[in-house]
């Protein structure tokens, strides 16, 4: 089940939208989210539909993939359009059986908000699908600059992101080598009550703990002896460089947004 | 309690795009009571050929037998809870297995999941902080306020205290001090003898595997390559080599000496002890020669 979630994967490959630049791809994502709300006949969510498709085809993921990831998402999203079904109550009478009443309305906004949160789950999954973590972590702490003068800590919080991504499979590891050892001293974890699991955990979660605040004691450390002294000043390995075909995408969005709003009522 | 693998194959996150091949057709035996080292260079697959050995993993092909316990693919958990008390593992680095309140329930902790009562098993932990050289008061201590060769110690405590009947260290001395090696080492050893066990050594030491085992057991790319006792496998420096793998230094130094003088030895020097008997033979028998 896990292994199939695509939520947050990232999947390398060579596509226009893989080569683009994170920052331009964030922008989008960040715009079209708004722009979604533009949409409010048939007209224009097809449009939404439409383009979201011509992005899918532009990545190359195979759509059989993505509805296969996006499953549990597809099942929330089923149970959306039933509530909108029953519990929207205007415009004419459809079907009718027993106490069970479905308006026109109701199947119209069902359909619609479904559509809605179709699009938008397709659009972030295929930013991330397309985007490495750490190129999202660049392009966010750039998008991000001009807070800076808010005081955001802009620079801090882009590198805890990047720590947390660059840990997750060190942590996996180190979880399954402590399962393996608690196993082999007889611990079990597949068998018993729910508090007995619960137990369980513990002889897991003890160890990972003092093994993270060890690790991240060290990797302070060890970025201080290499003259790590915060975002001042730093330049970077990884250039960020903005290329027509990112111009291209806002182009895009601008036009999405003119269609859009030629469509609607 | 006799092991045997008979054309054991292990395949990691089997029919999945990332699938990886770690063993293949691994055939060996190990019989009771036996001392056996097992080498390899890094990433012959030492370490998932270990982990079948109490049933962490299932082999995806061919059979694994401990006594008259079967593990085969089809092998299912509830069998392995036994096997895994018979065959106590020392895991590398074991010290990051430590969870307890108080060094005495770590050490507890094995032998209550095998079903021994508690005051025998409370009993056990106070004999084993003696046996492992540690200062009585450690019990009440948790283990993290500990240094890091106490931490080590009680961890292998840990897996003594349910008294299996074979015994597997990955690298029981990984990280320790030279005087803390030979300790735990010569500990193992003499439990080796006195409690009857079966030992199984994986290590990158040709000097402990030489020194202590009776039986070697050569893995490469995934495969066994050789089984022997030592003085047969460190003979073959040729092909030890082919698998990168090196001699004790004590026969390195035995086959230099033995260049120099135009002259074999008597028999093959697995440790310093043996070399310097060697040695003061050879020089006595130089000294009847006048040249």
């Amino acid at each position: 089940m896990l292994e199939k979630m695509i939520i947050g994967r990232y999947i390398p490959g060579n596509s226009i939208v893989h080569r683009m630049d994170p920052r331009s791809k964030l922008l989008f994502v960040f715009l079209f989210i708004i722009a979604v709300f533009l949409a409010n006949n048939v007209a224009s969510y097809a449009v939404l539909l439409g383009f979201t498709v011509f992005v899918i085809a532009l990545a190359r993921i195979r759509p059989y993939f993505l509805v296969n990831g996006l499953k549990p998402v597809i099942f929330l999203i089923a149970f959306t359009l039933l509530l909108h079904l029953f519990f929207t109550r205007e415009g004419a009478i459809l079907f009718e059986w027993k106490f069970i009443k479905i308006y026109e309305e109701g199947l119209r906004m069902g359909i619609f908000i479904s559509i809605r949160f179709l699009v938008l789950v397709l659009i972030t999954t295929i930013l991330t699908l397309t985007t490495s973590p750490i190129s999202i972590t660049d392009g966010l702490e750039t998008l991000l600059n001009p807070f800076k003068k808010l005081k955001l800590p802009v620079h801090e919080l882009a590198l805890m992101m990047s720590i947390s991504l660059r840990f997750i499979p060190t942590l996996m590891d180190e979880t399954d080598k402590i399962l393996k050892a608690q196993l082999a001293r007889g611990s079990d974890l597949s068998t018993g009550s729910i508090k007995e699991r619960v137990q369980a955990v513990i002889p897991l979660l003890v160890p990972l703990f003092v093994s993270a605040f060890k690790r991240a004691e060290d990797l302070a450390v060890a970025m201080e002896v290499r003259g790590y002294r915060g975002g001042e000043g730093r330049t970077r390995f990884r250039q960020l460089s903005w290329q027509t075909r990112d111009t291209g995408v806002l182009i895009a969005f601008v036009i999405l947004v003119a269609v859009l709003a030629w469509v609607r009522k | 309690m006799d092991i045997s693998l008979q054309q054991v194959g292990y395949l990691y996150a089997k029919d999945s795009p990332f699938e990886k091949r770690a063993l293949q057709n691994v055939t060996a035996a190990i019989p009771s009571g036996s001392y056996t080292s097992i080498i390899g260079h890094t990433g012959s697959g030492k370490s998932t050929l270990l982990l079948h050995l109490n049933g962490l993993l299932k082999p995806s092909e061919g059979v694994v037998k401990i006594g008259d316990t079967m593990i085969t693919s089809q092998t299912k958990g509830k069998q392995l809870k036994d096997i895994r008390h018979r065959v106590g593992i020392v895991f590398q680095f074991p010290e990051h297995q430590l969870f307890e309140e108080t060094v005495e329930k770590d050490i507890m902790f094995g032998p209550l999941n095998f079903g021994v009562p508690k005051e025998i098993a409370r009993d056990r932990a106070h004999e084993l902080v003696k046996l492992l050289g540690l200062p009585e008061d450690v019990l009440q201590k948790s283990p993290f306020e500990l240094s890091g060769g106490q931490m080590r110690r009680v961890a292998i405590a840990g897996v003594l205290a349910f008294k299996p009947s074979i015994l597997v260290l990955d690298e029981p001395t990984a990280g320790l001090d030279p005087r803390g090696r030979k300790e735990i080492m010569e500990l193992f050893h003499r439990l080796h003898e006195t409690e009857n066990l079966t030992t199984i050594l994986v290590t990158h030491s040709m000097e402990d595997a030489a020194r202590y085992s009776d039986r070697i057991l050569v893995m490469h790319e995934g495969t066994s390559v050789m089984e022997g006792p030592p003085e047969e496998i460190f003979e073959q420096e040729e092909q030890l080599h082919s698998y990168r793998l090196g001699i004790p230094r004590s026969v390195h130094f035995q086959r230099k000496v033995e260049n120099m003088i135009g002259q074999r030895f008597g028999r093959i020097a697995l440790t310093e002890e043996m070399l310097a008997q060697e040695l003061s033979v050879a020089i006595e028998r130089k000294g009847e020669r006048p040249c």
